[in-house]
């Protein structure tokens, strides 16, 4: 099963990337005032249903995908 | 009887690259240097540890988080949670930080840029084995080498914890924190580099303060443990 982790800057965390992300297209022109820049992270899981690739994907987050202390993550299966 | 030079181990990751000069100053300062290769499961008998800097595993992920599941990395958590001696120097302190030894995280430098330069350091604690040569409240210069030095610690840091500070903000760390130690004591971590610092040919030896320290509580211990 094919799942998505999206992991982030938490809410709070400076991330300088992010500023340098939407300094660089308010120079394009653009009209942004705030850019966050975190990471996705694309699995094939051997897994039979959702709920327990899901329950999987967790615990990976938690063991490795995601620091929790200054990233979140978000999960999508399918 | 003659003082004992302790055993203290550096380890070796793949991306490692200031093992060595870790091994040297350990040597220089009268400690029997061993080193430590990432796939050895049961450490050697060791007085304490050094994790070097480097870039172990590319930084992949994030930086330390790859190393964290390396063999000898749980002998290293096992070795300080017995009490054991365990210094992290830059990638190591990143190591030792998603390894759990260590409180908070280290991100991208707030200024996106990698620094490199010799930087001058309040060293906050006296009493712990790696700064016991140093002076509480008094400064050092040692280098640093990082792209990913701002430390952001947890929300329930005890101050007490921060071991080194910046004197001028370098990364954006949060309260220009560079080092930090466990709540026992028996682990710190430094962004930078004190085996750098060893000899007034390298611009500065304050870094052999540091060595002299942990050579110094590394031989009390191992003379402790002699005497049991």
């Amino acid at each position: 099963m094919r799942a998505t982790v999206l992991v982030r800057p938490k809410q709070g965390i400076l991330d300088p990337q992010g500023e340098a992300v939407a300094s660089a297209l308010g120079h394009l022109g653009f009209s942004v005032s705030t850019a966050r820049v975190g990471k996705v992270i694309d699995l094939e899981v051997d897994a039979s249903d959702a709920a327990v690739a899901r329950t999987e994907v967790e615990k990976m987050c938690e063991q490795l995908l995601a620091n929790a202390l200054i990233e979140s993550y978000e999960i999508e299966l399918g | 009887m003659a003082s004992p030079q302790p055993r203290i181990g550096v380890v070796t990751y793949p991306g490692s690259q200031d093992d060595r000069d870790a091994l040297w100053a350990l040597a220089a300062s009268d400690a029997q240097a061993v080193p430590v290769w990432h796939e050895e499961r049961v450490l050697p008998d060791l007085d304490a540890v050094v994790v070097p800097g480097g870039f172990s595993y590319g930084d992949y992920l994030r930086c330390g988080a790859i190393a964290r599941f390396s063999p000898v990395t749980a002998a290293i958590v096992e070795f300080a949670n017995a009490g054991g001696l365990v210094l992290g120097i830059c990638n190591g302190f990143q190591i030792l930080c998603e390894a759990g030894l260590l409180p908070g995280a280290l991100m991208r430098n707030a200024s996106l840029r990698f620094v490199c330069r010799d930087v001058e350091l309040v060293v906050e604690r006296d009493d712990t084995p790696f700064t016991s040569r140093c002076t509480a409240g008094g400064r050092i210069v040692i280098p640093v080498k990082h792209g990913d030095g701002r430390y952001v610690p947890p929300a329930d840091l005890d101050p007490s914890q921060v071991v080194f500070r910046y004197v001028e903000d370098c990364n954006g760390s949060v309260d220009d924190i560079a080092g930090v130690c466990n709540e026992r004591g028996n682990v710190v971590g430094l962004m930078p580099h004190p085996e750098h610092a060893v000899d007034p040919l390298l611009g500065s030896a304050d870094g052999a303060l540091i060595f002299a320290s942990l050579v110094e509580g590394a031989r009390t211990r191992a003379l402790a443990a002699l005497s049991t």
